[in-house]
């Protein structure tokens, strides 16, 4: 195992009270695998990412839970561990490739920066492994583009930067946070089947954080659907889009537009809204939006559980197995997984 | 790039004929006759006639700045009416000093308002973003003329450390060169004077540099603020660098841009002489000494320095805009944009 989240729970102190980004949350990810984390905006993911990283700035903290990485707890190291590792052992790429990189430095020197930090080689080998790396990530004419500043590149170019400079030092696990979320189809398929590449190429672990399902669909091993900083269902990749089992999981699919469908339906809405983070329903976070809502969702908090390999936080499979019965043999979710297949 | 300096530089032309013409109006509308003053109030109304004939005040006064333009075009911008000395030597004898004192004082402020507002912004709402916002507060606010006396009272008067004016002890005065001492001093090998010159511009530089750091400090700090918001800083975290290379080379590079402006804009005005400190300290420079021609209505003089300060303020700019572009690689003077 190569990063183990235990319990995480990440919160901003602000004026009007705390807001829980992130609410005890677990998972772990192998060597080699590519876990996604689906959510929407505000669901938490991202704040876990940058929580790994040890990069939430203020009034963000980590209120509990240990992070594992390699058995070792980052979430205690000295400032001067964790830098070991940053850039080293666990690097990431960001969503915003217009503004990530530094606009005043040449794209070889802030690519050499993060190589000359965690590697003792000379300048000049340093400058090699980057053309190197720009070349590996498809950068045509590397050694020339590599005395570029950023502004004289495209923002697919920017993402393949951002890419080399991530994976420059070999990391064992990529943190990629909407890698693709600011380009356009193309380019984004481009830097997937970059990503996927380099896994095989590096064996390195990949968290891919993302509100993108056709991504998921395209390039995860294990997915895990948050919603409101709470883990609301985890499972691999196959069986999500084939057999949804929460809720708010199956109105995302099902909110997915399918290129083959020729009615004129509108497209499936999830009802509502998401909930003021600093004043959450009282059961269930999604009670309120969910159309099974019985009258014990909005009293209690489901718990997560663990069934045949997968988990569900809902208590429409409290008591029930998971081969009979709860919404997975609506239609709903046969359509998903069209939909799922349909983004391939 | 050098395109885009000629072209500036050229700019200069239309720029001094039109603040020639205006010191050239004001002196005449708004200061008294100089006659008088020059030859004293018992000048009989014969020698004040033959006076102002022969430096030309009698002429209509479009003939007496064509005349005063074609002095200049060849480098002549008259002579003093009081020492009768040509205002380029009285502008070159004078002119080192101001430049040495706001030379030291912008390297002053410019090293510790970026120190303090690069910190202020790090350790931002901390004990020491408050006090040195205090601080700068207190730069911004305090008259120039006041802090030099009170640095004067205890630094000089109490304290007996340093003298409280002048540039140096006549004793030590070193042989020209460039006429700064500071340096004139280290070239000729001259410990001795080179301490005395260095211990004679600290007060007044430090007063000087006051405001000018409290304007940089509160520029940087802002500046930082915004910088360290930046996604690339985000990323400079990302790859494990230290933190202070992060806040140095990544952040606060990116945020010189503003910085740089207030400082070239500082230097720019403290090269045109500053009349408090100089009258406070007794400093030889150029502020000083033209307030006190503009009082005996020294035409001649005034023109040839406000011509010397709008040449400087102009250069100034050019010159920090030819920095913008080694700063940011994004900023290119090409002929669309001159």
């Amino acid at each position: 195992m190569l990063l183990e989240v235990k319990n995480l729970s990440t919160e901003f102190k602000l004026k009007r009270g705390i807001v829980k980004a992130v609410d005890n949350i677990s998972f772990t990810i192998d060597k080699g695998e590519i876990l996604a984390i689906v959510g929407e905006s505000g669901s938490g993911k991202s704040v876990t990412s940058l929580s790994i990283m040890g990069l939430l700035q203020k009034p963000g903290r980590i209120a509990d839970g240990e992070i594992l990485f390699k058995s070792q707890d980052l979430n205690k190291m000295s400032k001067k561990e964790l830098k070991k590792i940053r850039g080293n052992n666990i690097s990431m790429i960001f969503q915003e490739p217009m503004t990530s990189l530094n606009p005043v430095w040449r794209i070889k020197d802030q690519i050499m920066e993060s190589i000359m930090t965690h590697m003792q080689i000379s300048k000049k080998e340093a400058l090699a492994r980057t053309i190197e790396m720009l070349d590996t990530v498809g950068i045509p004419s590397a050694a020339q583009r590599a005395n570029d500043f950023p502004h004289q590149m495209s923002g697919g170019m920017r993402q393949r930067v951002m890419t080399a400079m991530a994976l420059a030092c070999e990391p064992e696990l990529l943190i990629a946070d909407e890698p693709t979320t600011a380009l356009d189809v193309t380019i984004q398929a481009q830097i997937l089947e970059l990503l996927y590449r380099m896994r095989e190429k590096f064996n390195m672990a990949v968290l891919l954080i993302t509100h993108d399902l056709g991504v998921v669909s395209e390039a995860a091993d294990r997915v895990i659907v948050m919603y409101c900083g709470k883990i609301v269902e985890e499972a691999d990749v196959r069986s999500l889009f084939e057999r949804p089992l929460h809720p708010y999981t199956v109105g995302l699919l099902q909110s997915i537009p399918q290129i083959d469908d020729d009615s004129d339906e509108r497209l499936y809405m999830i009802k509502g809204m998401v909930p003021n983070p600093l004043n959450m329903p009282s059961g269930c976070a999604f009670s309120d939006r969910c159309d099974h809502s019985m009258e014990r969702c909005t009293k209690e908090i489901p718990e997560l559980r663990e069934m045949s390999g997968r988990k569900v936080r809902c208590f429409l499979y409290e008591s029930e197995s998971i081969t009979c019965g709860g919404i997975s043999a609506t239609s709903p979710s046969v359509g998903a997984m069209e939909g799922g297949s349909a983004i391939k | 790039m050098l395109k885009y300096i000629i072209k500036r530089i050229l700019m200069l032309i239309p720029v001094l004929i039109g603040v020639s013409i205006i010191v050239f109006l004001i002196m005449r509308v708004f200061s008294p006759d100089p006659a008088p003053i020059v030859l004293g109030q018992h000048a009989t109304q014969q020698t004040v006639e033959a006076w102002r004939q022969a430096n030309g005040l009698n002429d209509p006064i479009y003939l007496q700045y064509f005349n005063y333009l074609k002095g200049a075009l060849t480098g002549d911008l008259g002579t003093s009416y009081y020492t009768k000395t040509s205002v380029t030597k009285e502008i070159f004898t004078r002119f080192p000093a101001t430049i040495e004192l706001a030379l030291v004082a912008i390297v002053l402020a410019s090293l510790f308002g970026i120190i303090i507002g690069v910190i202020s912004a790090v350790k931002k709402n901390s004990i020491f973003d408050n006090a040195g916002m205090l601080l700068a507060l207190v730069g911004v606010s305090m008259p120039i003329f006041w802090l030099g006396i009170l640095l004067i009272i205890l630094f000089s008067g109490v304290l007996h450390w340093l003298p409280s004016n002048g540039r140096i002890d006549p004793l030590l005065q070193p042989i020209r060169v460039t006429g700064f001492y500071l340096v004139d001093s280290l070239i000729t090998g001259n410990m001795d004077s080179f301490k005395d010159a260095l211990r004679h511009i600290i007060l007044p530089a430090s007063a000087l540099a006051m405001y000018s750091m409290a304007i940089i400090t509160r520029m940087t700090r802002s500046s930082m603020l915004d910088t360290l918001q930046q996604d690339y800083i985000r990323t400079a975290r990302a790859k494990g660098i230290d933190e202070s290379r992060v806040i140095v080379r990544h952040a606060l590079r990116n945020g010189l841009i503003p910085i740089i402006t207030v400082i070239g804009l500082q230097l720019g005005s403290l090269l045109g002489g500053a009349v408090l400190t100089e009258t406070v300290f007794s400093w030889p420079g150029i502020g000083a000494y033209t307030v006190a021609c503009i009082l005996k209505s020294d035409f001649p003089v005034v023109q040839g320095v406000v011509l010397l300060v709008a040449t400087i303020f102009v250069l100034m700019n050019l010159l920090v805009d030819v920095i913008y572009g080694f700063l940011d690689p994004r900023i290119k003077y090409s002929k669309k944009e001159v």
